[in-house]
């Protein structure tokens, strides 16, 4: 698996996710600035990490999302390529609109970092495929704004096409108030486009892959990317 | 040539700072807030003089990047 993490001024957790992704696919990922007007060649999944892109000027991800790469990112995800938007990265690709609806300010007003549960709705996605739908899984949340909001008719039809692959939950898999750390509608955690290619989290599955992070449960994330691509070529 | 572009919530779109705002302002005994809603205000210099002009182009800053249409209104005004 060749995969490009894209680097915007202000970005913190792209190098959490090019370890993540050398440790599980085995090849060292592309890092590509933010001024780059091409991906690398052969690239199979792009990756928009965490962080404050610009310090959150403006909105959250809004003036990365109109930086010259994500001109190249999104005729990659136009074509059928694989992108992963985490925290920042989900707030990146809903602001350059592959992804639809808003991440607004969490609920509760404070900035969220602990653990969180998320149960993966669906397994027969190249962004689950590594998980069993139903499961539970544990992985860190470390945003202010991360209340996924859209409108009515937005969210009737990602939930009819089932586009939410992964929703925050009670350790037992359970949906309610009390696990939806920040609001989000329906308890959204992750989406994927109407392609299904495109896949926007806030979560960070990156920071539970190996056993000294306490957690591995991040890791079928991206195991499931690999045999995916392997299985396509 | 001076120009304002306001950007401002949907009407129901919940604005938990607006929440935040307001919560303060009853508690600092300001009477007679019954709401508030955040929102931005950009104060642009524009270069040529044509009204129109500047017009076309203060939306065009609005649509592409100020404003995120989807939870957002804007409202642009040439001063002059």
């Amino acid at each position: 698996m060749k995969s490009a993490v894209l680097v915007f001024p202000g970005i913190n957790r792209e190098r959490d996710m090019a370890r993540a992704l050398k440790l599980i696919s085995g090849h060292e990922p592309a890092m590509v600035w933010h001024a780059e007007t091409s991906l690398p060649k052969g690239t199979d999944l792009v990756v928009v990490p965490g962080g404050f892109s610009y310090g959150d000027y403006l909105r959250c991800g809004a003036i990365a999302a109109r930086s010259p790469v994500m001109d190249a990112v999104r005729a990659f995800a136009a074509g059928g390529g694989l992108v992963l938007g985490v925290c920042n990265g989900f707030q990146i690709l809903c602001e350059s609109g592959l992804l639809p609806g808003v991440l607004m300010r969490n609920a509760g007003l404070k900035f969220i970092c602990h653990d969180v549960h998320l149960r993966v709705e669906r397994s027969d996605t190249p962004f689950t495929r590594g998980y069993n739908a139903g499961q539970v899984i544990r992985v860190p949340v470390a945003h202010g704004e991360g209340n996924y909001e859209a409108d009515e008719e937005t969210l009737k039809r990602i939930e009819g096409e089932g586009r939410v692959l992964y929703r925050y939950c009670s350790p037992e898999g359970v949906v309610d108030e009390g696990s939806n750390i920040n609001g989000a509608a329906h308890a959204i955690a992750g989406i994927v486009s109407e392609r299904g290619n495109v896949l926007g989290m806030m979560p960070h599955p990156e920071n539970h892959v190996e056993d000294i992070m306490g957690c591995t449960d991040g890791r079928g994330l991206f195991a499931g990317l690999v045999a995916h691509l392997e299985k396509a070529a | 040539m001076k120009a304002r572009v306001t950007v401002t919530l949907k009407t129901g779109i919940l604005d938990p700072q607006g929440k935040a705002i307001e919560g303060a302002l009853k508690s600092l005994g300001v009477d007679g807030v019954a709401s508030v809603r955040q929102g931005k205000v950009f104060d642009i210099e524009l270069s040529g003089s044509d009204k129109a002009k500047a017009e076309a182009a203060l939306k065009q800053a609005a649509d592409k990047l100020l404003a995120n249409t989807v939870i957002e209104n804007y409202r642009v005004e040439v001063l002059g």
